[in-house]
């Protein structure tokens, strides 16, 4: 059970377009509503109303700044677990309970086996599992399987609870193993790329990179010399001869 | 593996209806399983959001299952701001109230101050404030952005406030000022992200790089209160370089209306009219002078003209040309005070016009303007702009948002393809025809107010002041002060009430906001204020009542607590009346309705407010045989109501058999059929009247038809507004009115006919020296949290629960701060003690933080050591609500002086270090309020574990 | 990473209970110590004591401690689980040793084979809770070769000492297991020394840049965290030891786990009657003191790759 597939039949997972989130958290309290109640329920909440107040969550959304002085960035960065190909995160638990599924690579875990050793945590470098302190078990994002193959849900609504919540469409779900696929195109395209990849757990998650911006620091050449001179009184004149000429054209 | 249900049913019941985790509106469906509330999606299938949900809308559930809900009506016991109350009966409620609001009511009306705040049934309770006949009415418009909708609609009868949007689906570049999350929240960012993908530009002018900003192709880090000067240069620009669209200035502007030369004279300024009224031009085909608007003019837009009388007459379009192509708007000149490079400007002024001329769009689509001349095609100017507090919440607001929409208008690009198109029913008449009433003889007891209390003075003979110039309303609105305050000044109402100043009440009545805290400027005088007593022990505001679905702040304060729901347990109606959720595409309005039903005592304020005009014997309210007129509440009322023959609170499915759009008979099968449809009705408009409304026969035609406009006449862009040229002929002394001294300086400048720029600190006259507080102080609103009810919610709190004092790092390095560091935050009011962060992306004398997030001790059920309370703080405490006394004692509200909207963002402080040994605990802090309801809150909580699982 | 205290006691005290188990029955299997029983009570009691107790405290740490059993299942992959099995399969010849030992008065024959394979279980099981961390490429300070050898060594070194304690407290001849004991200190102080010059050498592996993927664009800082409170990840993950706090815990560690032990090893060997049991009891506990500290240095000075979105700069 821990150990892992072979390979699996479809990587499903998200692509996450760096470009257009404005870390709005909606897919991350869609996240928590949908799963608090749903695969991973509860996903528990210590301390709600006091000093301090946390709880399990399985996407959270962080702000960077990037770079320096007026080439730098504001980047907003959502964060939950990429269901790698080949993560230790699976292979370290001892009960099984963490598994990789073959048909469509999500990485679950099973909290009615789960022991809570927190082990998997441990072995995972995105930080991206959660243990639950009321439950006594280990949380991750489940990809929504108890979504996207529902049959309950109208086909449309099929994806998972964050990536129909994001207002920018910054979250993008499909088939990362099918290079025909939307996701794998727009990863294609825009250079996609995997957190940490020198760690080789090989994300299924990708990463689409801000765009280069489009102001003073890329401005081929942003200083263009007036186009007429600024003090003298017939300036004013000129132009209204323009308008005139303009509008007598119009005429005609 | 295990076993895995991939399909379990989600819920047994799916209820659509509409989101207020904001003001935004957004359509949800609400599942629910054996009766809770499951799980709360977005309605793909509604306009507004097709489908997404924001932060806050998906934490609703831990907004519905508070803590810190209110359970029963409560009366005072202890002092007024300790929280001490008993839970009484509402029936003892509704009849003290009663008592207190008859008695006033048969006395002197106007001594009940009645305001609303962040609540969207403003058609209702302004209807009740007129039926009882105070003239002290507002929502919470005057501190939110009413110098939006002000310029919006004096300068093109729409605005950006909710009345019109870009066209996304088109626009090429889209300039964004002063915009962190707005009213929009939801359609902005799904905007957004398709112009990110379709590669269109976007430029985002604010001095903070957070959200939008950060998504932005090009961020413009503006020194706040600048913008005008920014855009004025943008103008300059575009004028010098003749990137204009001088047509659609011909057609649709008052460009060509000829402004009267005589200086010294009443009508200098003014325009030139003929016998009927209309303003003259100079038709350039036959060079007559012809009324305005008429049918086949080829108007001057330059030149002086003589009129009939002999006098010189100049286009508008001369004047602004003279003033904007002047050498002190060039780029250069507002470099410097906005901190934004002359290259930049110019650079920015020449992609506007590409992106305008170059790209236009031509739309293969027939229309026929007013004129009845039909164009085969839609001409399009791919720019548009939005804004909002970034801009209006500066004393000199009014104005700059004028500029800007000069702006869009020199481009040719207010409701054409690609540009900001108006969202109906706007576009409406400059300005809308209402007057606002309040004047001494329209108060009087046991009668009505002859008409709305909120309008759109064009003279100063429409202001509400007695004979000596005093303002008649307890806000001062439609005073001298602020001659346009179209949506009152809610955050001048404690404190002018309590001094006394313009006169005393007997009730206050609120609704909806915050105002011990942080809706509030200067809050700790605003406390005293509340809680003032005068020489009997009485206090100064001898009666509160309030109206709060939640333990708030201001809860303590009152005297008389009218629980509220919360938003899953009652009716409410978005109204077209009110502020509708139309699109550009189509007007649109929406319910929410009881998806769940209370578990406290509580009451829909509506409903109180029905059964309250009721007791009160309100003609509206009452059956001529004195039976209640709605005897089935709200429900009953958003069904049957009238505002004028046809037209009610909803415009869907009207008519006996629900076959008509806007105008027709009360429909009993109504909220059946909102309900059945997802909670809204849209109305989409045909594709030749979905452009150039202001102008378009087709849509002027229907939407006077349904009663959205008073008539088919085109609506004229004011580049020029000319009545407020009228004021400041008055407070010149042309005009034989009699003006108080003292505010006749301040008006005639700040009337100003064409938007002009001024440092916001001008209007503050004997203000605060710049050298003793160099920086710049604002908020943003966290897009996660609403105002001050986020922090009652388990989840969102966990994002934020305590918020930094944001600060550039080169001024962190000149006054040697660390991340973490605490700094006193000092200003001309007192000083606040903070947390520091230190960012790259803001203006570098420019610092910010979170919006309301401190709270208060006690409030909101939260723990006494909440992080809210113990760091979380308030710049609202810094904010002065009188400016400093002018010549003669006068003080003036923080407010702009044309509008009086609140100026939030002209604070001006310095940082200190705090020393070594200071606690690291956030200053003032004030007295812990007592708990409204003794609810425990959970220590744990494990929400959702009863409909989770894997197996079916 | 957190220090957390069921853990620490866990590894230390079945480390040094399974290091006695095997010095004892390998011992008595090879005929070095003699089968009394008032010493395979007291031994095998002790062992037992430490080993159950420290797998008691290690359920602690566990969210769901009656799920225990089901760590058995996946030795075919994670080193906890071989460690569990590991552990269990160590009762079976240990137990059959100390049976003939304390029972039948007999450490030969089959009970001698017992002995063996109690010892080379015992080091086995250490060997696993050694791999647990070692295997981890999430923690730099973990996964150095020579972290499983300290878990080795370490539990060999307490083993012996409580050992040599338990001979000279009873009466019988000490210095053979007190030599075993000098040189397990000699050889773990040494393996600790170069463990520490490891960590403190290699250089971090990721950096935040690598972490978010936006290095191409510059430096990067975090602006605003997710949560303002810590999360689980950052309570577990995030807990962080000053640089000149950690040095003087290694100090510490130096002292009383290898310095002061050693010293009075050599002091017993040297002194009088009654000196040597005293000083090598007292050497005994410097050494648990000792060791407690050096389980939890072990975890506060290991830095984990996930802090680098919480804006560690490396990790
Ligand atoms: N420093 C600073 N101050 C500001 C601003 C700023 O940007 N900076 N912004 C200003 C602006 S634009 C605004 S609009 C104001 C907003 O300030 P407020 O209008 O005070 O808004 P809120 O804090 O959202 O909430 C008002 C009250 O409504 C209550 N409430 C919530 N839901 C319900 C309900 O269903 N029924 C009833 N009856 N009550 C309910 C809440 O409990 C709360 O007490 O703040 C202003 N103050
Ligand atoms: N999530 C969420 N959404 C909300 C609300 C909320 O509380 N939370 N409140 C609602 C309400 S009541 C309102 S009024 C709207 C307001 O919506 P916004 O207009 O987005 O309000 P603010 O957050 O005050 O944003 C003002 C922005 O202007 C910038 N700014 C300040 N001074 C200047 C300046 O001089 N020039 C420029 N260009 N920018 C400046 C600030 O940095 C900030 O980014 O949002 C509504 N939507
Ligand atoms: S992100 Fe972490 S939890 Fe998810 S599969 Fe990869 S290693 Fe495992
Ligand atoms: S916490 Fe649960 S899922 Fe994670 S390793 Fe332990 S048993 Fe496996
Ligand atoms: S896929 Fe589902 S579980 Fe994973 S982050 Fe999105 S909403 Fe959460
Ligand atoms: S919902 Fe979308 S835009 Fe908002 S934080 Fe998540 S990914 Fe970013
Ligand atoms: S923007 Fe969010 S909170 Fe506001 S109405 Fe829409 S979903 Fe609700
Ligand atoms: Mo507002």
């Amino acid at each position: 059970m821990t150990s892992l597939p072979q390979r699996t039949d479809r990587k499903l997972g998200l692509v996450i377009d760096l470009d257009i989130c404005v870390g709005c958290h909606g897919c991350a309290t869609s996240c928590k509503e949908w799963n608090t109640g749903g695969y991973s329920a509860p996903l528990s909440d210590q301390d709600p109303y006091g000093a301090d107040p946390h709880g399990a969550w399985l996407n959270r959304i962080h702000a960077y700044e990037v770079g320096e002085g007026a080439a730098s960035r504001t980047v907003h960065f959502p964060r939950s677990c990429l269901h790698c190909e080949t993560p230790a995160c699976v292979t370290v638990c001892p009960t099984g309970a963490s598994y990789k599924r073959a048909e469509d690579g999500i990485v679950l875990v099973n909290p009615d086996t789960c022991i809570g050793c927190k082990l998997c945590s441990w072995a995972c470098p995105y930080g991206a599992r959660e243990y639950d302190y009321a439950h006594g078990v280990m949380k991750k994002c489940t990809l929504c399987v108890d979504r996207i193959y529902n049959t309950n849900i109208p086909e449309r609504d099929r994806v998972p609870a964050c990536v129909k919540a994001c207002p920018t469409g910054a979250r993008a779900f499909g088939d990362l193993g099918d290079p025909q696929s939307e996701v794998s195109r727009s990863v294609a395209v825009r250079g996609g790329y995997n957190l940490l990849e020198a760690f080789g757990y090989q994300p299924v998650n990708k990463y689409l990179p801000p765009r280069e911006r489009r102001d003073a620091t890329t401005a081929a050449r942003s200083a263009s010399p007036p186009t007429m001179p600024t003090s003298d009184g017939t300036s004013i004149e000129r132009f209204f001869a323009w308008v005139d000429r303009t509008l007598s054209a119009k005429e005609t | 593996m295990p076993p895995l249900d991939t399909s379990r049913p989600v819920s047994d019941e799916v209820k659509a209806t509409t989101c207020y985790m904001c003001a935004c509106r957004c359509g949800i469906l609400v599942h629910l399983k054996d009766g809770e509330v499951r799980y709360i999606e977005g309605n793909p299938d509604h306009p507004v959001n097709k489908g997404v949900i924001c932060g806050k809308g998906a934490a609703g559930i831990m907004q519905h299952l508070s803590p810190a809900r209110l359970r029963a009506p409560l009366l005072r016991t202890g002092e007024r701001g300790k929280g001490e109350f008993k839970e009484i009966s509402w029936e003892e409620a509704l009849s003290l109230a009663t008592d207190w609001l008859g008695e006033v009511r048969d006395r002197d009306p106007k001594r009940l101050a009645f305001f609303t705040g962040r609540d969207q049934s403003q058609s209702l309770t302004g209807y009740w404030a007129i039926q009882y006949g105070t003239p002290n009415y507002a929502a919470h418009g005057g501190f939110c952005s009413v110098n939006m909708a002000a310029a919006g609609l004096y300068t093109f009868g729409g605005a950006f406030w909710e009345f019109g949007e870009p066209d996304w689906e088109r626009t090429e570049y889209f300039l964004l000022f002063g915009v962190a999350e707005d009213h929009g929240s939801n359609p902005i960012k799904k905007a957004l992200g398709t112009l990110k993908k379709r590669g269109a530009k976007i430029v985002a002018v604010n001095p903070v790089r957070t959200g939008y900003g950060a998504i932005a192709d090009e961020w413009i880090g503006i020194k706040p209160g600048t913008d005008g000067l920014f855009v004025a240069a943008l103008i300059h620009e575009l004028l010098a370089t003749r990137k204009i669209d001088l047509d659609y200035l011909a057609r649709y502007t008052n460009a060509p209306w000829l402004v009267i030369d005589a200086p010294g004279t009443a009508e200098h300024g003014l325009f030139a009219r003929d016998e009927a009224g209309k303003a003259l031009v100079h038709d350039l085909a036959t060079g007559q002078l012809v009324g305005a608007p008429a049918a086949g003019l080829k108007p001057a837009l330059t030149g002086r003209h003589t009129l009939a009388d002999g006098r010189a007459g100049q286009p508008v379009f001369a004047l602004l040309a003279e003033r904007y192509l002047d050498p002190h708007h060039a780029p250069e000149a507002a470099a410097e005070a906005t901190g934004v490079p002359a290259s930049t400007i110019r650079r920015i002024a020449a992609e506007l016009a590409e992106a305008a001329f170059t790209k236009e769009i031509r739309l293969a689509q027939p229309w026929t303007d007013w004129t009845g001349e039909t164009h085969a095609e839609m001409v399009g100017r791919p720019v548009s702009m939005h804004a909002m507090r970034g801009i209006s919440a500066h004393a000199n607001g009014f104005h700059t948002c004028r500029l800007i929409h000069i702006l869009q208008i020199l481009l040719g690009s207010i409701d054409c393809p690609g540009g900001f198109r108006y969202k109906p029913p706007y576009p409406k008449p400059v300005p809308p025809p209402l007057k606002p009433f309040g004047k001494p003889g329209h108060v009087k007891p046991r009668e009505p107010l002859g008409g709305p209390h909120l309008g759109f003075p064009t003279s100063p003979a429409d202001l509400l002041v007695d004979d000596e110039g005093k303002p008649t309303r307890i806000d001062k609105a439609f005073s001298w002060e602020a001659p346009f305050a179209a949506h009152g000044l809610m955050h001048m109402v404690i404190t002018n009430a309590a001094l006394g100043n313009p006169y005393s009440i007997d009730v206050l009545f609120l609704y909806m906001a915050n105002m011990s805290w942080n809706s509030t400027m200067n809050v700790p005088a605003v406390l005293e204020h509340l809680t003032a007593k005068d020489e009997t022990g009485a206090y100064k505001i001898p009666k509160i009542i309030y109206s709060d679905a939640y333990a708030s702040e201001m809860v303590a304060y009152a005297d008389l607590i009218l629980p509220d729901t919360t938003y899953l347990e009652r009716y409410d109606c978005i109204s077209l009346l009110d502020r509708p959720i139309s699109e550009a595409d189509g007007p649109a309005d929406a319910i929410r309705h009881p998806v769940v039903t209370p578990d406290r005592d509580v009451r829909g304020f509506q409903e109180v407010l029905i059964d309250l005009g009721h007791r009160l014997k309100l003609p509206a309210f009452t059956s001529p045989d004195g039976s209640p007129k709605y005897p089935g509440g709200y429900a009953d009322y958003i069904v049957n109501h009238e505002r004028s023959p046809g037209i009610g609170p909803l415009a869907g499915w009207r008519g006996e058999d629900g076959a008509n759009f806007g105008k027709g008979k009360p429909n009993p099968d109504q909220l059946r059929r909102y309900i059945e449809s997802g909670g809204f009705h849209m109305h989409h408009l045909k594709p030749e009247q979905r452009f150039y409304k202001h102008a378009n026969k087709d849509y002027l035609e229907w939407a006077t038809a349904v009663g959205f406009m008073p008539s088919s006449e085109p609506v004229i862009f004011q580049l020029y507004v000319e009545p407020m040229q009228r004021f400041r002929l008055a407070a010149e002394g042309r005009t034989g009115e009699s003006v108080p001294e003292q505010h006749r300086a301040r008006v005639a400048r700040y009337f100003d006919p064409l938007p002009f720029w001024y440092p916001p600190e001008d209007v503050a006259g004997a203000g605060p020296s710049r050298t003793a507080y160099p920086i710049h102080a604002v908020t943003q609103r966290p897009m996660h949290m609403y105002h001050s009810w986020g922090t009652q919610n388990a989840w969102l709190r966990q994002i934020t629960n305590e918020n930094r004092l944001y600060v550039h790092r080169d001024l962190g390095r000149r006054l040697g701060l660390a991340d973490d560091d605490w700094v006193w935050i000092v200003g001309a009011l007192g000083r606040v003690k903070a947390p520091v962060r230190l960012m790259t992306g803001c203006h570098p004398d420019t610092v910010w933080t979170w919006n309301a997030i401190g709270k208060r001790q006690g409030a909101w059920a939260l723990d006494p050591d909440a992080p809210e309370t113990t760091k979380g703080f308030l710049l609202n405490h810094l904010i002065s609500e009188l400016m400093p006394e002018q010549a003669g004692g006068y003080r003036y509200s923080n407010s702009d002086p044309v509008t009086g909207q609140a100026a939030w963002y002209d604070l001006m402080v310095r940082l200190e270090r705090c020393a070594p040994g200071e606690p690291h605990e956030t200053s003032p802090r004030f007295e812990p309020l007592g708990r409204p309801t003794q609810i425990d809150a959970p220590r744990e909580l494990r929400f959702g574990e009863a409909f989770g699982g894997r197996r079916s | 990473m957190h220090p957390a205290y069921s853990v620490i006691v866990f590894t230390t005290a079945s480390g040094a209970g399974l290091g006695l188990i095997a010095l004892l029955s390998a011992g008595a299997a090879l005929g070095l110590i003699p089968p009394d029983r008032t010493l395979g009570i007291a031994g095998f009691g002790v062992g037992f004591a430490l080993f159950t107790g420290g797998l008691l405290s290690s359920t602690l740490h566990l969210g769901r401690p009656e799920r225990a059993w089901r760590a058995f299942s996946e030795w075919r992959s994670s080193w906890l689980s071989r460690e569990g099995v590991a552990a269990v399969v160590t009762y079976v010849p240990a137990g059959i040793a100390a049976l003939g030992w304390v029972m039948l008065g007999r450490s030969d024959g089959i009970f001698a084979v017992a002995g063996v394979l109690a010892a080379l279980a015992a080091a086995v099981t250490v060997y696993c809770t050694g791999q647990i961390y070692a295997s981890l490429p999430t923690i730099r300070q973990w996964q150095q070769p020579l972290t499983t050898p300290v878990y080795l060594i370490l539990a060999l070194a307490t083993g012996a000492l409580l050992a040599t304690a338990l001979l000279a407290v009873l009466g019988h001849p000490w210095s053979l297991a007190a030599r075993v004991a000098f040189l397990a200190l000699a050889v773990g102080l040494l393996m600790k020394m170069l463990y520490w010059r490891a960590i403190d050498t290699s250089r971090p592996r990721y950096t935040i840049e690598a972490a978010t993927g936006l290095g191409a664009l510059g430096k990067v800082r975090p602006l605003d965290p997710p949560h303002t409170q810590p999360n689980f990840v950052m309570r577990e993950m995030g807990f962080e030891i000053a640089r000149k706090h950690a040095e003087r815990l290694r100090g510490f560690v130096v002292l009383t786990l290898f310095a002061l032990p050693m010293a009075l090893l050599a002091i017993a060997g040297a002194a009088p009657s009654p000196i040597p049991p005293m000083a090598i009891v007292l050497a005994a506990g410097s050494a648990a003191v000792g060791v407690l500290v050096e389980r939890w240095l072990f975890f506060a000075e290991a830095e984990h790759v996930s802090m680098l979105y919480y804006g560690k700069a490396a990790a």
